[in-house]
């Protein structure tokens, strides 16, 4: 228990400081903008009592929204992704199956499963988040083109980190 | 349904007591358990509605009344964190400070009096009292920036105790900046203009036209739109827009060179493109412009709006 409060605390502290002072500064002809903080949330171990898991995913968003300047706005779409992931794993995880399998890494659940529960959240969070931000459907092509766009490149460094510490777990 | 009929059960069983168990689960308690058994199986969703709709006030409330609020860049943990971090970014950057340094001495120069050429001689000195200050200066380093938001803040290292205060106009060497929105003790908010609620006064340069500058819609952080000219400009394609006085900022401060005329627009008046002078992505300094008569002005502006 303590092992895994170290190691998510740690995790939090690096993907904060990895969004706000390097992530916060690239983005792809202003089109695509990565947000992959949302990682720990999605690495939260299964059994994280649901309350729990919405103050971490409330804790995340409004650190991120003091760096951002927009209190709320990744706060609600934090909290919206805690909402989805309970759904998601609900649906697709069997309950006797978190004894041996204590968080959703690529190690413990295999390639489809994670990329198929990474895909679908983030294009949720995407989603909410850029029309909160836009607050407006007139300009509702742009917007998606801008979900579409993040979510593939929050994708793609979601999926590094997690072949690299695939490759680290392997070693042992 | 199941607590319904093991109670009748029960009551089949203890005749004597049925009527009393009808009673107890009509009651206010049994009602008010079998909700709580509701909630926690769908617990998910109903700490979901809770948290979101908190979220979502603070959102709201935050963009609607555009109060101080503690969960901002200008707080003391998030800007000493950023202004800590800038400190390493500045040595990254040094040549291009030198550079913009270099050249706006060299502008400076070339306006001093000492540079002009003077075909009349002065006979006698006399003490000038036509002009008063209007407008202060003062300088702050940015250490927060970003250009691809659709609302976006810059957080500089000024704050009430150097004089910044909330409403004051930011420009930088190369033109405006935007406004200062949230003022901690030694850090300030600047709504940028690239900012959906960004708007300024401005004017063509040569024939003094006066329009609106603001942020393109299309969110690219080189191009805003100058809105409302009378369609008795005759803009040129590459004309200076300069600030018109009206607004935050001195008058003829730059703001960037027409791009486009061809773009749709109202009837009554003409819309333009403007390629921004500024590079957002790239601010380093920038001057906070303190209006020395802008209290007077409003002052006297709330009054007449009072006897409308």
């Amino acid at each position: 228990m303590s092992k895994g409060f170290f190691v998510n605390l740690v995790r939090f502290v690096v993907l904060v400081f990895l969004q706000v002072f390097l992530l916060k500064n690239i983005s792809v002809y202003n089109l695509s903008v990565p947000y992959p903080y949302i990682l720990f949330i999605f690495l939260l171990p299964f059994e994280t009592p649901n309350f729990l898991l919405f103050v971490l995913a409330f804790m995340m968003g409004i650190t991120i929204d003091a760096f951002y300047d927009t209190p709320g706005l990744h706060t609600a779409a934090c909290v919206l992704l805690a909402f989805v992931r309970i759904l998601f794993i609900s649906i697709t995880v069997q309950k006797d199956g978190f004894d041996n399998e204590p968080e959703p890494t690529l190690t413990n659940m295999g390639f489809t499963w994670f990329f198929t529960y990474i895909v679908v959240l983030t294009l949720i969070h995407h989603f909410f988040l850029f029309s909160l931000e836009a607050f407006n459907f007139s300009e509702i092509q742009y917007t998606i083109g801008r979900v579409l766009m993040s979510s593939i490149f929050t994708v793609f460094l979601i999926l590094i980190s997690g072949l690299l510490f695939l490759r680290r777990k392997e070693r042992k | 349904m199941v607590n319904l009929i093991q109670h009748r059960r029960l009551s089949r069983h203890h005749s004597l007591f049925t009527t009393h168990l009808l009673i107890i689960h009509f009651s206010p308690l049994t009602t008010m358990r079998n909700l709580l058994v509701f909630i926690t199986k769908y617990n998910a969703f109903f700490l979901f509605l809770i948290f979101e709709v908190f979220a979502l006030i603070i959102y709201v409330k935050y963009n609607s009344f555009q109060n101080a609020s503690f969960v901002n860049s200008s707080n003391e943990i998030t800007g000493n964190l950023y202004a800590r971090v800038n400190e390493f970014n500045e040595y990254l950057s040094l040549k291009e400070v030198n550079d913009s340094l270099a050249r706006e001495n060299t502008r400076l120069r070339n306006t001093l009096k000492s540079t002009f050429y003077i075909d009349s001689v002065s006979k006698h000195k006399s003490s000038d009292t036509i002009y008063k200050k209007q407008y202060v200066y003062i300088i702050a380093k940015v250490i927060n920036n970003s250009v691809n938001r659709a609302n976006n803040y810059i957080t500089i290292n000024r704050g009430l105790e150097q004089g910044v205060a909330k409403g004051m106009g930011v420009i930088c060497n190369l033109g405006i900046v935007g406004k200062v929105v949230y003022v901690s003790d030694h850090f300030a908010v600047v709504q940028s203009l690239l900012h959906k609620d960004s708007q300024f006064s401005a004017m063509l340069a040569n024939n003094k036209e006066i329009g609106t500058i603001q942020w393109n819609d299309d969110l690219d952080p080189h191009k805003g739109i100058l809105k409302d000219v009378s369609n008795n400009a005759l803009p040129k394609l590459g004309e200076l827009v300069v600030t018109s006085g009206y607004s935050l900022f001195p008058e003829g401060i730059p703001i960037g060179r027409i791009s486009n005329l061809h773009i749709k627009g109202g009837g009554y008046s003409l819309n333009m493109e403007v390629a921004l002078s500024v590079d957002f992505s790239k601010l380093l300094f920038v001057n906070v412009v303190e209006n020395k008569f802008a209290t007077e002005q409003s002052g006297l502006e709330a009054q007449q709006k009072k006897n409308e």
